[in-house]
Formats: C-alpha cells, sequence, structure tokens
C-alpha cells in the first residue's frame, strides 16, 4: 500500500488508473463495515415500513384476503371523530409533555444556577432526574395510584380541606386527559431542567456577574441572558419532549388504556386496539402512516429554527 | 453577589419543595406496599405492622429471578451487537467516507423520529411469518435495528471528528482498513462508545411496546413488558402491586446511584447529538 490516503475511495476519479482498482476494492470493504447496521435497519425498520404503507390500503383482518380500497382508510382516520380525536389528543398531551417541563425546566434551572451552585443544586439534579431512568411503566403504575380515588393527591387534597376537589383523577373525563400529561411532566421536568442548566453552566459567568453588578433580578437576568442563548438547549427539549407526547404508549396504556371512553386515546393506544384487539389492520397502518409523517412535519422545522441559530 | 436573601430563599425553597414532589410518588408506593396485602391503604399512612413479606411474596409472584434472567439476556444479545455494527458503519460512514456516504447517513437520520408505534404492526406480521415471534428474537432483532439510526449518528458524530492524520500514518505503515479499525480506531472510540452502551441498555431495560405486542410470556420479556404484565394480575391487590413495581424498579434505582453521572451525562449528550 503506498497511499497516505485515507479516503482513497472518495479520491479515486481523480487517481490514476493502478491505484482506481485498489481504490474501488477498498470502496467495497467500507460498505461491507456498513453492511450488517443496514441490513438490520433494513429488514426490521424500513421494510415493516413500507409494510405500513403497503397495509393502510387495503382492508385486511390479519388472516382472510386483503382487499384494497384506496385512500379508503386514510379518509376514515381523518373523518372518524375517535379516530381523528387521538391526533387531538396527542396535541393537548404536548401542552403537558412538552410545554409544561420546558418552562418550568427553564424557570428551574436558572434558580438553580443563580441561587444553588453548591451541593444543594448537585442533589436537586439527581433527584429531579429520577424519574428519566424508570421505566415510563412503572411511571404509570405509580401515578395511577396516586391518581386514584384513595391515593395520595386526594389525601392531599383533603388535607388541605380541598375535599370537594377529590375524584378518580383517571377515570373522569375532563380530568383524565391533564393527569395523564401530569405524569409526562413528572417524567420530563428533571431531564428538561438538567439539560438547560448543563447549557447555562456553559455560558460565559462574566455575562452573569456583570448584569448582577448592575443589580439584575433573576427575573432580568432570566429574559435578557438565559432565555436567548439557550435557543439551542430550548430546541433539543423541545423535540425530545414533543416525540415523547406524539409517540406517547407506556404511560398511556398503562395508566388509562385510552380511556375513560376515548378521553385520554392518541395514536399509539389507537393502533395498538385497531391492530391487536379489533383486527383492522388497514385503519391502524393507515393511523400508523399518519403519526410517523406528523412526527416528521413537526420536528423538521424545530430541527431548522435550531440549525439557524447556530 | 447582589442576590437578596428573601430570593435566595425563595429559589432554595422552591428547590426543596420540587426535589420533594419528585420523590413523594416514591415513598408513597413504598408505604403502601408495606400494608397489609388485598386492603385499599391510605397514600401515606405508615402500616401499623408493616409487611415486609409483601416483598417476599411479590418477588414469587413476579418471578423475579426469571425475569432479571431475561431482562440481563436481552440486554447481552443486544447491546454488543447494535454496539460493535454501528461502530462499523459510523467509522465507514464518517472516516473512510465511501462512495454514497452522504445518502447512507441520510437513509439512517430518516429513522431517528420513527415512533415505535408507526412500525409494530408489520413487525408483528414479519416475525409470524419469519417464525421468530414469541421468541427472544422478537425483541433482539428489532430493537437492534431500531437503535440503528441513533447509534450511527452518534458513532458518525465521534469519526468525523477524528483527525485525518490518525489514519494516515497507519496507512503508511501498511495497516489494512480492517487493522485501522480495529486496532487504532475502536480504542479510540470507547468514551462514546460507553456513553452510546449505557443509553441503549437503559432503552432495552425499559422498552415495553415490542415486548408487549411480540412477546406472549412475561416470564421472557424486558422488565418493563414483565411489570405490564404484572399490573394486568394484580392490580386490585394495591400492597402487592406496589411491592413488585419497587422489586422491578430496584435494579435501575441501584444501577442509577452508581453510575448517575455517566448516565446522566449519556442521555443528555444522545438527546443534543441526536
Amino acid at each position: 500500500m503506498t497511499t497516505s490516503d485515507n479516503r482513497p475511495a472518495a479520491l479515486a476519479a481523480s487517481r490514476p488508473t493502478t491505484k482506481s482498482k485498489n481504490a474501488r476494492r477498498e470502496a467495497i470493504i467500507g460498505w461491507l463495515f456498513v453492511l450488517p447496521a443496514l441490513l438490520m435497519y433494513a429488514m426490521f425498520v424500513l421494510l415493516p415500513l413500507l409494510m405500513s404503507i403497503q397495509y393502510s390500503f387495503f382492508r385486511w383482518n390479519g388472516i382472510g384476503p386483503m382487499t384494497w380500497v384506496g385512500f379508503d382508510n386514510y379518509t376514515r382516520v381523518l373523518s372518524d371523530p375517535d379516530l381523528l380525536g387521538t391526533i387531538l389528543n396527542s396535541f393537548r398531551l404536548v401542552f403537558f409533555f412538552s410545554f409544561i417541563p420546558v418552562a418550568l425546566g427553564l424557570v428551574v434551572a436558572s434558580v438553580m444556577h443563580r441561587m444553588a451552585t453548591g451541593r444543594l443544586g448537585a442533589v436537586s439534579r439527581t433527584v429531579l432526574f429520577l424519574p428519566q431512568i424508570i421505566p415510563l411503566v412503572a411511571a404509570g403504575i405509580i401515578w395511577g395510584w396516586l391518581l386514584a380515588l384513595p391515593g395520595l393527591i386526594n389525601e392531599l387534597l383533603e388535607a388541605v380541606g380541598l375535599s370537594a376537589l377529590t375524584r378518580a383523577w383517571l377515570g373522569d373525563f375532563t380530568w383524565a386527559l391533564p393527569a395523564v400529561g401530569l405524569i409526562g411532566v413528572w417524567v420530563l421536568l428533571g431531564f428538561c431542567t438538567v439539560l438547560l442548566w448543563t447549557g447555562m453552566s456553559k455560558l460565559d459567568p462574566a455575562l452573569y456577574e456583570s448584569a448582577r453588578i448592575d443589580g439584575a433580578s433573576w427575573f432580568n437576568e432570566f429574559i435578557s441572558i438565559t432565555v436567548p442563548l439557550l435557543r439551542n438547549e430550548i430546541g433539543v427539549c423541545l423535540t425530545v419532549t414533543v416525540i415523547a407526547a406524539l409517540a406517547a404508549f407506556d404511560i398511556v396504556y398503562i395508566s388509562t388504556a385510552g380511556g375513560p371512553g376515548n378521553a385520554t386515546a392518541v395514536p399509539g393506544i389507537q393502533i395498538y386496539i385497531l391492530a391487536f384487539t379489533e383486527q383492522r389492520i388497514g385503519p391502524a397502518s393507515a393511523l400508523a402512516v399518519i403519526l410517523t409523517l406528523l412526527v416528521l412535519v413537526i420536528i423538521i422545522p424545530i430541527q431548522r429554527l435550531n440549525r439557524e441559530i447556530k | 453577589m447582589r442576590i437578596s436573601r428573601t430570593e435566595l430563599y425563595s429559589g432554595r425553597i422552591m428547590l426543596v419543595v420540587l426535589m420533594v414532589v419528585t420523590i413523594l410518588p416514591f415513598i408513597s408506593i413504598f408505604i403502601t406496599a408495606l400494608h397489609p396485602s388485598n386492603t385499599v391503604p391510605r397514600g401515606l399512612e405508615w402500616p401499623a405492622e408493616p409487611q415486609w413479606g409483601n416483598f417476599i411474596e411479590a418477588f414469587n409472584v413476579a418471578n423475579m429471578t426469571v425475569l432479571l434472567g431475561s431482562s440481563v439476556y436481552l440486554v447481552i444479545a443486544v447491546v454488543p451487537i447494535a454496539l460493535i455494527i454501528s461502530t462499523m458503519a459510523g467509522f465507514a460512514i464518517g472516516q473512510l467516507r465511501i462512495p454514497g456516504s452522504g445518502i447512507l447517513l441520510a437513509l439512517f437520520v430518516f429513522g431517528l423520529t420513527l415512533p415505535f408505534s408507526g412500525i409494530i404492526v408489520p413487525l408483528y406480521y414479519l416475525e409470524r411469518a419469519l417464525g421468530i415471534y414469541n421468541t427472544r428474537l422478537a425483541i433482539v432483532l428489532p430493537l437492534i435495528a431500531l437503535y440503528m439510526p441513533f447509534a450511527v449518528y452518534w458513532m458518525r458524530a465521534h469519526f468525523v471528528n477524528m483527525p485525518i492524520e490518525i489514519s494516515e500514518a497507519a496507512r503508511v505503515d501498511g495497516a489494512t482498513l480492517w487493522d485501522l479499525f480495529w486496532r487504532i480506531h475502536l480504542p479510540l472510540a470507547r468514551p462514546p462508545m460507553a456513553s452510546l452502551g449505557i443509553l441503549m441498555s437503559v432503552w432495552t431495560w425499559n422498552q415495553f411496546l415490542l415486548a408487549l405486542v411480540l412477546v406472549e410470556d412475561p416470564a421472557e420479556r424486558t422488565m418493563a413488558g414483565a411489570l405490564g404484565a404484572f399490573q394486568g394480575h394484580y392490580a386490585t391487590n394495591v400492597p402487592l402491586l406496589c411491592a413488585g413495581t419497587i422489586l422491578i424498579l430496584l435494579p435501575t434505582l441501584i444501577a442509577f446511584v452508581l453510575f448517575q453521572r455517566q448516565i446522566i451525562s449519556a442521555l443528555l449528550q444522545g438527546s443534543v447529538k441526536g
């Protein structure tokens, strides 16, 4: 081997033909490096994705023959209030899973940054992060019990004299969705806080010092330094939490299974029910395709915004 | 510093309150788990006679030894393979820049936002056709595949930033591509591989949807999948359910306490890059 280039393949075109044979050989070996990952990805992700699209144009119960129905499944998903409702519910979840943890996380992180530089800050970061590492299923079970009629939430309400408000939160048509949202806040707040705090601790401390010498309050600091300089981290938090909301399954399945009625049904749950309890593969697949596109369509602008700022 | 006392204390009180709110759910299920089986206790009432035996009962009922074995098996089957094949792909795309790397990268990145529920239905039928439905492979293979977009993207980010001179020097000395990868670049890639390994282990341990749909026997599922089944059976026996939940959480909590710094930084880096 005489070439000292580590990218023989890329430069193959500009090399004399004696070396281009070598370059081709190396390109093939290079592709062999990618092949295992590519094959796994193609077989168990891309192929099922194509199958989803295929199924979405058929009527099929999973066993019998498949009947071509064109776009019927899509029009059904987009016109049936129950199915369309799942998409609307997932937008409502975005408020709880995304907006609240990011907004509250910004406040908490900046308080940490300004007022708890020592041990309290370190301990609180560890503690707040804890819900992020436990299985979401466990979070669903824990909160399913806390929000139950005899659970902790109602007990606390009674203790402060608000017994009138007590109810079975997850069984209440109005309150089930916010209650599920609350579980999401509990899980995601710590993640957003620690991520945003990490971003803040990378900022030049001189910025904050000079602001403080000028007598800036926490709120002044927050509005004029913290938020504008953390756009990138805020974008990351939004991306992660919006995906968590739109693709929610575990928490909802465990805590309410979509109920009461369809009050907390989200696309993930509805796909599961349609396909595996009602054997309606067509609509399930159409909803799956719509969900996949929806996540892409919402995440791409957030990412692009991020990149522009960078 | 000119932070006023009231501001300082109100800020700190807020942090303490938030910590309490975060911890309280764990305390509540712990106390509930100590109440007599099949009773419906109050959320924060210490039982007259703590039933520590509930944990033993839940341990036996939940078949914990089998479950732990199954989850460890899944992590061991998924993580090393996913690590090595994604590192190889990341190396070829980021460092060798083989022809077509741009397209390959775009193809993997496309999968980054894919919700698992978007492909779970065809996976079920695909695995029935392949004859792996209801075996551990039913979880292992799709999980490896589903980690590829992130894992390849992550490892490529490492390799694309490695100085070319390292490879050039090795090539001058007559190293083959495989030597270059195995002897030079793999040892240098240990830190990002370690973070990726931690991430994929946590994700595997906590994976629920795939386990629920693709494996019927809870004893062959992930920890999270088994917990779901446990809830189905003991939903009415609240103390036992809480005891079982704590037992299933325990390995994760212990791992978190031991490796909290690595886990937190891996999860944060993971989201920033991803």
